[in-house]
């Protein structure tokens, strides 16, 4: 297969639509499978009675988030270094899928916290790391937005996209520090003492699913924002990109 | 052939600046005034309660000092820019990073020290004893270059963009988390008689790595604003 | 030499022009001329490395300018639509830190000749340039011609705001440069006033 036809973003639409529906179908199959064994088959926790369960989605949602952030940055990355238009748009779709994660593990360790800790927030390291991951992807998508030149709106969120990647584990780090300073929370959301094998394939199909879900949505994303952005050649000369007249 | 040496070029670019900021020591006031009554403020809040103030100090005057700094990042690129300076600047025959370090390090003369110096009055405001003031001022002379440098990527970024002063504020005020956290950390930590070293390193750490990476963004970011 | 080779030029979703080339030699003005929004700026900007072209190459004595900027940059004097001064610095002020950090020489004498050269008298040369009319902050910004001694000048719309006497001064400055064996790209949309094998005319159609 020649990579570089598909390095071309309007010879990428309609290969992506043919990814889409694979990867929502083993999207869906995971997640349903991961959600029967985590709420279903996994075992009642000793201490904190069913409501650990949010950790199976919690706990990929905070993964994806972080992976998210990362990938995004590597295709800005290599958009300015190969000046690729694909690679910012991939940058672009990536974002509120990330940011989306991003406020999931939020939420759900809201949840998890009230039972547990009794409040709903509480300046866990990585709550507030977390939190912080929030706040970027915000800023990376409001620069974006902010800013009408499309070339440029594409680079300069790609810088900020880098500098937040140095910051990630600076932040993460400093917060933790505080945390013990201060003297935090007793319980750590993750440091369950002994993962079940049960537990841990749960956790890991959940992850798995939640990993093909965001490649779906971030192509299928992707394939919007190539419309928009391809569409003034391909209304020159229409009869070239047929699929791209025919999705209008 | 006519090219400024590295010195030169750095000179005359922080030599400008501070010409400028004498031209216009209001700019200058405005934010050091904005420093004090941001701090006066908080007690007024909270309450003369002198137990609860020397707790929440430190903080207060890290983030009063972070604010004031963002309140003054606008000044760093935005007027250049709008009257073509910026352009004569990328075109110096020299590396545009050396050249930012130059435009950051005048903006922190300008309204960095000023807040340095004035801290340990506002401390007393707080009720920081002696040695919590020695740190909370050798805490704000290491982090502050680094608040600076940060506020430059941003302030380069938003350049010639709407609503600039406020989303400046959203995207580097994420990035200040660990100065924060760590100058607000020395002073406290000192005062709780565990000594402020490990915290005045780390922000010494942060200083070194913005004075690496930030100077490449900030000109990354200018080069993209120019195009 | 400089040299524009197949250069084309994207903005945004507009295609402002494509397959440009033109040379320009040793003693010759450039007259860049079109239409506004033809793209005059932005090929000034691409000669001037702030836009990169999205085909073609720039090349300076035979070398593609982004691998060579610094001395690039040692080689040309800018005056842009912007003026580049300072309104709270004086005209004196403005010319020798312009001027210094270019590295071109600039002392107190040169610097006054250069202002008087231009057409401002000496009564403002210390004035903050804010005080100044727009024509005479032109003049300043102008100025840095009198003191610059590289080969490659690249002026955008330099006669704007510019009363006749002025304009002359410039075109004269522009005649001697040429002589010296200087280039200059002029991006006007008047003519200059300059003998017509001096000049050789592009003409963008956007």
């Amino acid at each position: 297969m020649n990579w570089s036809k598909y390095s071309a973003p309007l010879s990428f639409y309609p290969l992506a639509g043919k990814m889409v529906p694979w990867f929502s179908v083993l999207a869906a199959l995971a997640i349903a499978v991961g959600l029967y064994i985590g709420l279903l088959v996994a075992p009642t926790d000793f201490q904190q009675g069913d409501s650990y369960r949010i950790i199976f989605v919690h706990v990929p949602a905070a993964w994806m988030s972080m992976f998210l952030y990362v990938v995004m940055a590597i295709w800005a990355g290599i958009g300015m270094g190969l000046k690729a238009r694909l690679s910012f748009m991939m940058a672009q779709a990536i974002a509120p899928t990330g940011a989306m994660f991003t406020f999931l593990a939020l939420l759900t360790g809201a949840m998890w916290g009230k039972p547990t800790w009794g409040a709903w927030w509480v300046w866990d390291a990585r709550l507030t790391s977390e939190l912080i991951l929030l706040f970027q992807y915000a800023g990376v998508m409001l620069l974006r937005t902010s800013i009408d030149d499309l070339r440029r709106a594409d680079r300069a969120s790609g810088v900020l996209a880098l500098v937040g990647v140095v910051n990630i584990p600076i932040i993460y780090f400093s917060v933790k520090w505080w945390n013990t300073l201060h003297q935090g929370a007793s319980v750590s959301m993750t440091a369950a003492p002994k993962m079940a094998t049960i537990m841990l394939t749960a956790m890991l199909l959940m992850t798995f699913g939640f990993w093909m879900y965001s490649i779906a949505v971030v192509l299928s994303r992707v394939r919007c924002v190539i419309l928009e952005r391809e569409s003034q050649p391909a209304w020159g000369n229409p009869s070239a990109v047929s699929e791209v007249a025919e999705a209008r | 052939m006519n090219r400024p040496s590295l010195w030169e070029a750095l000179r005359g670019v922080v030599r400008r600046d501070l010409l400028l900021a004498m031209r216009r020591r209001s700019d200058v006031a405005m934010s050091v005034f904005f420093l004090v009554i941001v701090a006066s403020l908080f007690p007024l809040g909270v309450g003369p309660e002198p137990a609860v103030l020397k707790t929440i100090g430190a903080g207060v005057l890290w983030v009063a000092a972070l604010l004031a700094c963002l309140l003054s990042l606008g000044r760093v690129f935005t007027a250049d820019y709008l009257d073509g300076v910026l352009e004569q600047m990328v075109l110096i025959a020299q590396p545009l990073p050396v050249l930012v370090v130059g435009k950051v390090f005048a903006h922190w003369i300008v309204s960095g020290l000023p807040v340095v110096l004035l801290s340990p009055l506002l401390g007393l405001q707080f009720g920081l004893n002696g040695e919590a003031l020695g740190v909370l001022v050798l805490s704000l002379l290491l982090g502050t270059p680094t608040l600076s440098m940060i506020g430059a990527i941003g302030a380069a970024l938003v350049l010639g963009v709407r609503g600039s002063g406020l989303l400046v504020a959203l995207l580097v005020l994420p990035l200040y988390v660990p100065v924060l956290i760590f100058g607000a950390g020395a002073v406290t930590s000192s005062m709780a008689g565990i000594g402020g070293e490990a915290n005045l390193s780390l922000l010494g750490a942060c200083l070194v790595v913005s004075l690496f990476f930030s100077p490449w963004a900030t000109a990354a970011a200018l080069r993209i604003a120019l195009e | 030499m400089l040299q524009a080779i197949t250069l084309s030029c994207l903005r945004g979703d507009r295609r402002l022009f494509s397959n440009l080339s033109v040379t320009v030699q040793p003693g010759t003005l450039l007259a860049v001329v079109g239409e506004n929004g033809s793209g005059k700026t932005s090929l000034l900007r691409m000669l001037l490395g702030f836009l990169s072209p999205e085909d073609g190459a720039i090349l300076w004595q035979g070398q593609d300018i982004r691998e060579q900027r610094e001395q690039y940059c040692a080689q040309l004097t800018y005056v842009g639509h912007l003026n580049g001064i300072k309104d709270d610095l004086t005209a004196m002020e403005n010319l020798d830190l312009s001027a210094s950090l270019a590295g071109d020489h600039c002392d107190g004498p040169v610097a006054h000749a250069a202002l008087e050269a231009v057409g401002l008298r000496h009564q403002m040369h210390q004035l903050p340039t804010k005080v100044l009319s727009q024509g005479q902050k032109r003049r300043v910004a102008l100025a840095r011609l009198w003191l610059s001694t590289r080969p490659l000048w690249l002026l955008d719309e330099p006669f704007t705001s510019l009363d006749t006497a002025a304009t002359g001064l410039v075109t004269e400055q522009l005649h001697k440069h040429l002589t010296r064996g200087g280039i200059a790209i002029v991006v006007t949309h008047q003519e200059v006033g300059l003998p017509s094998s001096l000049i050789q005319h592009l003409r963008i159609n956007g």
